[in-house]
Parts: structure tokens; sequence; C-alpha cells
């Protein structure tokens, strides 16, 4: 199992918790919780091939921009595809209203 | 039913097998009472798993939820098939036997509280070992003594299905309710042609397992008490209706002696067919209704 934490410069605080996904073969959960303005922190914890840098190109698209709320995010990932990944992600955003 | 009105409550009906865990204890539950406990956010991980690099998940696929059922306080205890098969570990079995216990101890202090267990499960998690056999154990006594106040409700919707010392769990609720695509069974079909041989159990020939272990086969010889459609609200009505009819005359567990001598009864060295296990316990209800 691979873990990997990420650091993005973010806005205000996000204003809820968000739970979206399960850890069922090929999928994943994501869980969301408001962090103090300005940074957000992502933990991931995955199994299964996908590279620690594809993961990153992954949030990179969401967060590097800086523009996302403030939220600690941690995945738990069971062999999940890019194509789950950006799906369960944006349903997470959508959830947490950014 | 027409069959204009077959196609519209196809496309009106909501299901319950396709929601996970949680949606389907927040579909049972009234509106807006779902109150989760030991949750996603508490972050009760499995210590096992992550120790031999399997992932987790942060409610450890078992959800307590508490809240109202039909305006009295009531328990719902669900179990992510999605999340290792539902099989239970130490963190997932605790929350499961514990939350039983609480209400248990509820009704003592002069609080009725109802439980509902939703099961998709394999059984014990074989990575956690005893710990999950010990839970399972715990979970059984916790039934046995709630039973002693409240009915509790048992629904196996599919599509895992309930298997293992999980399966005794719902053999022991006052009353269980299954779907045609849920199975129940003591051992699971590919357990069974690893032991006994594919000759006699072909886990590949869903048609032969579906009669068998599958809701409709396991309602007829009298394991299930309801048969429904994969329908949430049929299935939210009826969890309804038996805890209004109060505790059945004679509970499945009170029964055991009759059903140990209907299965020295039978005759191992036939094939076993669906037609012949319904014949075996096909005298139930005249004997005890």
């Amino acid at each position: 199992m691979e873990t990997l934490h990420l650091e993005y410069p973010a806005t205000a605080p996000a204003r809820q918790r968000v739970l979206v996904g399960v850890v069922a073969s090929g999928d994943l959960e994501i869980l969301i919780e408001p962090a103090t303005a300005g940074r957000t922190q992502i933990t991931i914890h995955a199994t299964g091939s996908l590279s620690p840098d594809l993961w990153r190109k992954q949030l990179d698209r969401l967060f590097a921009h800086g523009a996302a709320a403030a939220m600690h995010m941690e995945i738990n990932a069971f062999g999940a595809t890019p194509g789950v990944i950006s799906l369960r992600l944006a349903q997470a955003m959508e959830e947490v209203g950014t | 039913m027409s069959h204009q009105q077959e196609i519209a409550h196809l496309l009106t009906r909501q299901s319950f097998i396709e929601q996970g865990a949680r949606e389907r204890a927040r579909s049972l539950l009234d509106s807006g009472t779902f109150r989760e406990l030991a949750g996603p956010f508490n972050r009760l991980y499995s210590p096992w798993l992550a120790a031999q690099d399997i992932a987790t998940q942060a409610d450890d696929g078992v959800i307590v939820a508490k809240g109202r059922l039909d305006g009295h306080a009531g328990v719902i205890l669900a179990i992510e098939g999605g999340f290792q098969g539902g099989s239970l570990g130490e963190v997932g079995g605790a929350k499961l036997a514990g939350a039983l216990e609480m209400a248990a101890e509820d009704n003592r202090r002069g609080n009725p509280t109802r439980a509902v267990i939703l099961f998709e499960t394999g059984g014990v998690r074989l990575q956690e070992a005893n710990l999950g056999l010990a839970a399972i154990a715990e979970i059984h006594a916790a039934i046995v003594d709630l039973c002693r106040y409240q009915p509790v409700i048992g629904v196996i919707a599919g599509s895992v299905g309930c298997f293992g010392g999980m399966s005794i769990a719902a053999g022991l609720c006052s009353y269980l309710i299954m779907t045609r695509e849920a199975r129940l069974g003591l051992n699971g079909p590919q357990v069974i042609e690893q032991e006994a041989g594919i000759d006699e159990y072909d886990s590949h020939d869903r048609p032969f397992i579906w009669s068998l272990s599958g809701g409709a086969q396991r309602h007829t010889t009298g394991f299930a008490d309801a048969l429904l459609e994969d329908d949430a609200e049929q299935i939210r009505r009826q969890v309804m209706q038996f805890f209004a009819q109060g505790q059945p005359a004679l509970p499945r567990q009170l029964r055991c002696r009759w059903y140990q001598q209907r299965l020295a009864s039978v005759d191992t060295a036939r094939q076993t067919d669906a037609h012949m296990v319904r014949a075996i316990f096909s005298h139930q209800k005249d004997q005890y209704e």
C-alpha cells in the first residue's frame, strides 16, 4: 500500500464534511473536512497500479490553481482506475460545493 | 398489474440493492432522523488490514445509524458489501455487537429500542481470523439478548448475500426479509465446491446455486419470512409491519429440535436439489402455525 501526502494553496475553509465512495474493488472513498483558510492537505492510501506521479497529476488538476476551498482530504483507494478516481473527485468536489 | 402499470412501477421504484449501506439505513429510518455513531470521521480503521497491505475503509464497512422507525427509537446496522465482501473483522464486528448490546441495555432502562440488521456479508474476515469469529459470537449473543425485548429484523437484499457465521445471525433474527437476488447459506458456494468437489456442487452453475440458497427457496422452506421485490419502499413497509406484529409465536431459534429431526432424516447419498430441500422442510408450517 502506498501513502502519499500532497499540499496545495487554497481559499476559505470548506463549509462542510463530505464522504463519497466505497473502498470496493476498483473504487475509492474520499473524506473531506474543513481546514484553516489558505491550505489544503491531502493524504492518499492506495493499493493498485496507479503510480504516485499519476495520483499527483489527478489532484494537481483540481487544486494547483489554489481556487478551491481549504480542506483536509483523505483518499482510501483499492485498485481504483484513473477514470473512477476522477469521477469520485468530481463527485466529492460537487458535494463540498466548490 | 397491466403492462403499462408495470413499466410505470419500474420507472418510479427506488432500488434497495443499488444503494450503499449508508443509503439503505437512511431509506429505512424516518426522514431526517438518521444519526450515525462511530462513523467514518471517527476513523475507526481495521488495524489488521493495513498491516497486511490491504486498503482500509474509514468506517470498516459497518454503519451504525440511530434514528426513528415509525416514530419509535431504533438503530440500523448496515454492512457494506462492497468493502471486503462485507466481511466482519475486529472493528466492524465490535460496532455491530456493541450497538446491539446498547439497544438491549436501552430496553432494560425503560427506553424501548428496535434494531434492524442489513446483512450483506461473506461472514468472518479471514485476515482478522479469531477476532472476527469472536465478534460474530458476540453478535449472536446480543441478538438473542435483544430478542427478549423487541423483535430483531434482518434484511438480506443482495447482491452479496449472507454467509458464514453471519448466516447464523440471520437465522437468530425474529423476522428475516429477502429478495429473489439475495442468497443465504452457512457455507458459500465456492467453499462447498472446494471441499466437496465440483460434481457435488458447481459454484458456477448459478441457477443451481440460487435454487438452493436464493431468496425464493429460502422463503418457501421457511428460513425467510418475507420475499420482496428490490424496492426500498416495499422493504421499509415490511420492516414496520413486522415490528407492528411483535414477537413471532415461535422464533426459529426455538424450533431447533424440529430442524435437527428433519436433517437427521436426509439421505446424504443422494444429490440434493431444490425439490428435495422443499420436501424436507415442507411440514414446518403445518406443525407450527
